[in-house]
């Protein structure tokens, strides 16, 4: 625990790519194959079930630390971390141990969840009272199911092959499903991932899926202009969906399906599990909520993404399909090799010798030039797609966010936006604990009287820099009006430019409508607060009900 | 009997002796607790500090008309008698006690009750009220023993320099940087000041404070000579043309606020080490029982949550409204722009 512990402060205090990677291979090189499981595990974004719920843990650690409530929350709102918080307060250990980390979560974490209250209690004081801050702090991530750090998954991958020798692709294929919490971590499975490759490799995948093939934004590489991307005939186009990404895969009988954060679904969506594919076949694609012969809003898919068992009446309100976009595996066979037109011939093969209804094929779109491809992207919102998905056509399926094999980029639509005046903010967590950085926007309505006053739409926390997060904290401090616990209101004085990718009617929110994803554009000091959007502006955003949304295929 | 000190508009007021302590606005007669800028501050007519602290004020304020107290020494004006006591803080710094018809009041300014070599061991004062700083008055802030910080300091500048890279360690220029270069381990290669905090070590060499040998930028001839230096500068100092001498380099900084994640990885520095030139939450509760007081009056910091506390703990407690800076952070900016002031000069 104590080294794994150290690794974490290692990779959370730098912000380094090699450093990380240098502290992730000092970790792996000297762990026990059973720590390193766990690890890998946690690393890769594993997050096992909360074991004492946050409501105990808050109680127990004020008990043994003899401060009231109220002056925990006090301490909560500087730091901004439940388990940093608590691993402050709690009185010095009395003594040290060292305990391995697969010990901990074996012996001591994992049988905290069946335990009593009072158990619970007596394990917790005495686990504190043995650990010095970090592992502390460490040890209630984990409790907690909380885990979190600064390293990506590609970057244990890219460790444990530079240790072992073992190609990148090997090591990232065997880690899928990994962070499953069906499978528990061992040293058995973690001598697996490191052993030695054999010729039986592919013959152990039972439905694990492969690395999903991330995409690069178009907008975001100044380079990368379409008319820039060449002869238009070299790429395939295609509607980006606004779903969850997904593989379908078939391989002895048995059907999986993966989500891209590498959950299984496959009891979530029966109707897309249930298709019924050639054995040793990996469809990649997209899930969605399918209507009228088009995608429904994601409001809808959302219905369905939290449900683990579903009614009938559920599937047939909300009927999810598959939009094929790719195929991974043929007959058994890796084919990620070979390129995008030709996978893609294969996929339509594949496709159209399946009558399931839930099976779509994704449609290509071709246009002659760019322009026309310009023109046909600005439909993409009475379409319910989020832009376009252009693939060279010449591209391997890589691994993650890649572009040695080939590239895929995102080209999507510009977010709806409006300029709206900032109302309330909370205090960020994490690196910005202490600072407002939550921020709650309104614009403008007619009171019943006509007079005109603010109503909150939206809460934006990202889009600004370091900077610009200083200055706006330091005119929320100079203008609060009142303060309900974390939460300040402020007398408005500060204009942002909105930004979000969708827009729907909501009874739950004051302002009847709700929208996706905002985030703060720039902030407009060149506005005065009375210049701001109103809701009638907003409300012009909503999709027409009237009209139904156009099939992205026709 | 009337209150002995009230917090006016232009600082905390001593009514019998009608004189201010560490007050925001220009006044007639200042007692100054110590020389950081949100407590010394420009345009008094009259200074009074503490003997040890003279030099560093009269750099700062310039040619101020200043009397000095050595520590315990006793003064009478307008009846009340002034006596200031070492408050472990910087060099100089001092408590204020005041006396008024066998009345006792204390006011702590900035204080630590861990003792350093580079200035005089916080002295408890026995009173009958005590107003209190509050920096860093949560639970959460409790201090390892510097001693320990500075065993980390030093490995983490031998690892450096082993590497061949040089250490950079920012660190506020007056008070904290005397207090790093007296702790570490001096023998692991050069070190290296900023003028800043150059300025500073030579008024604390002159008062008979003992800190290891430094060098200046000018006096390294070749780049190589940084490699296993390690480099004290003030925060300002991050990311300015000055640094760039240096090439590729680990830094830190040392500061109390490094103790929360959240403000280690905003600093964006490989380091945080926890190291405060103020009481921690225990050391604060320590000081406030030690002195005896039955009333308690809080300043600058967590106040709200002071004040509840200690009225739960059943003493009588309120607050005083100020204009010293909150936190370390706030102090920055002043004190950077008098360091870079003091650098230039």
């Amino acid at each position: 625990m104590r080294d794994f512990a150290r690794l974490y402060n290692e990779l959370d205090a730098t912000t380094a790519t090699l450093g990380k990677l240098d502290a992730l291979k000092r970790y792996f090189s000297h762990a026990q194959p059973a720590n390193a499981a766990w690890a890998v595990y946690f690393l890769a974004g594993g997050k096992p079930r909360q074991t004492v719920s946050t409501k105990f843990l808050r109680q127990f650690s004020t008990e043994m630390s003899g401060i009231p409530e109220w002056l925990f929350d006090e301490c909560y709102q500087a730091v901004g971390d439940l388990a940093e918080t608590i691993a402050h307060i709690l009185p010095p250990p009395s003594h040290e141990i060292n305990i391995s980390l697969a010990n901990w979560m074996e012996e001591r974490i994992i049988p905290l969840r069946n335990e009593t209250p009072e158990k619970t209690r007596e394990a917790l004081f005495s686990y504190w009272n043995e650990l010095e801050t970090q592992e502390r702090f460490v040890l209630i991530k984990l409790i907690s199911g909380a885990f979190r750090v600064g390293v990506s998954k590609l970057l244990v991958v890219r460790a444990l092959s530079e240790l072992t020798g073992l190609d990148v692709k090997i090591i990232a294929q065997r880690m899928m499903g990994w962070t499953d919490s069906a499978l528990q971590p061992s040293a058995e499975r973690y001598k697996l991932l490191t052993a030695a490759q054999s010729e039986f490799e592919h013959a152990n995948k039972g439905g694990q899926p492969y690395p999903f093939f991330l995409a690069h934004p178009l907008q975001a590489n100044p380079q990368a202009d379409p008319q820039m991307l060449g002869d238009i005939r070299q790429w395939l186009v295609e509607w980006k969906y606004d779903g969850i990404r997904a593989q379908l895969v078939q391989r002895g009988g048995q059907s999986w399906l993966w989500s891209r954060g590498e959950d299984l679904i496959t009891d979530r969506f029966p109707e897309v599990s249930g298709i019924s594919l050639p054995d040793g076949t990996v469809l990649d694609g997209e899930i969605l909520v399918w209507k009228n012969d088009g995608p429904a809003s994601f409001a809808e898919l959302q219905k369905r993404i939290g449900r683990k068992t579903v009614s009938s009446r559920i599937l047939n309100e909300f009927p999810a399909v598959f939009i094929a976009f790719d195929l991974l595996e043929q007959g058994g066979h890796d084919i990620r090799h070979l390129v995008q037109s030709e996978r893609r011939k294969r996929l339509e093969d594949v496709v159209l010798n399946i009558n399931a209804p839930g099976l779509i094929l994704s449609p290509l779109i071709e246009t002659p030039d760019w322009h026309m491809l310009g023109i046909m992207r600005d439909s993409s919102r009475s379409r319910a797609v989020e832009g376009m998905m252009l693939k060279s056509v010449s591209a391997q399926y890589g691994i993650g966010r890649t572009r040695e094999s080939g590239i895929w980029w995102k080209w999507k639509i510009d977010p709806y936006t409006v300029d709206a005046v900032l109302v309330y903010a909370q205090k960020g967590h994490g690196r910005r604990a202490s600072l407002y950085t939550d921020y709650t926007f309104a614009v403008w309505d007619s009171g019943l009287q006509g007079e005109r006053k603010l109503v909150p739409f939206a809460k934006a926390y990202s889009g600004l820099t370091d900077r610009e997060i200083a200055q706006v904290d330091a005119v929320i401090r100079r203008t609060t009006v009142e303060k309900f616990g974390p939460v300040r209101s402020v007398t408005p004085t500060m204009v942002f430019e909105i930004g979000f990718e969708g827009i729907a009617r909501s009874a739950r929110h004051r302002a009847g409508v709700a929208v996706r994803f905002p985030r703060m554009l720039r902030i407009r000091d060149d506005k005065k607060v009375d210049e701001a959007d109103t809701l009638e502006t907003l409300k012009l955003m909503l999709p027409d009900p009237s009209q139904k949304a156009v099939d992205p295929s026709a | 009997m009337a209150d002995l000190v009230v917090a006016r508009k232009e600082g905390l007021f001593c009514v019998p002796g009608q004189f201010y302590i560490d007050p925001w606005q220009p006044v007639e007669r200042a007692v100054i607790t110590h020389a950081h800028a949100d407590h010394a501050r420009p345009g008094h007519a009259h200074y009074l500090a503490a003997l040890p602290g003279a030099a560093i004020l009269k750099l700062r304020l310039g040619d101020i008309n200043l009397d000095t107290l050595a520590y315990c020494e006793r003064l009478s004006h307008n009846g009340v008698t002034i006596s200031l006591h070492p408050a472990g803080h910087v060099l100089g710094s001092a408590q204020v006690r005041l006396e008024y018809k066998g009345e006792v009041w204390v006011v702590s300014g900035d204080y630590k009750l861990e003792p350093d070599g580079t200035c005089d061991a916080f002295e408890t004062v026995p009173c009958d009220t005590f107003i209190t700083e509050s920096t860093f008055g949560l639970p959460i802030y409790r201090w390892q023993p510097a001693s320990a910080i500075f065993k980390d300091i030093s490995e983490w500048w031998r690892r450096n320099a082993e590497q061949g890279r040089p250490s950079v360690l920012f660190c506020y220029a007056f008070g904290k940087a005397q207090r790093i270069l007296s702790g570490i381990d001096s023998t692991i290669g050069p070190i290296i000041c900023h003028g800043a905090a150059e300025t500073l070590n030579r008024i604390y060499r002159k008062g008979g404070i003992s800190l290891p040998a430094t060098l200046s930028v000018s006096d390294v001839n070749h780049k190589s000579g940084f490699r296993e230096a390690l480099v004290i500068a003030p925060p300002s100092a991050a990311g300015s043309p000055w640094m760039r001498r240096f090439g590729e380099h680990s830094d830190a900084f040392a500061s109390g606020w490094m103790l929360l994640r959240g403000a280690r990885r905003r600093r964006g520095v490989d380091r945080g080490f926890v190291l405060s030139d103020h009481a921690d939450w225990p050391g604060l509760m320590r000081a406030i029982t030690a002195t005896g007081a039955q009333r308690v009056i809080v300043t600058h910091g967590h106040v709200d949550v002071m004040v509840r506390w200690l009225q739960e703990n059943s003493l009588n407690a309120s607050a005083f409204e100020t204009e010293y800076g909150t936190d370390e952070e706030d102090n920055t900016a002043a004190n950077e722009a008098i360091a870079f002031k003091e650098s230039h000069a």
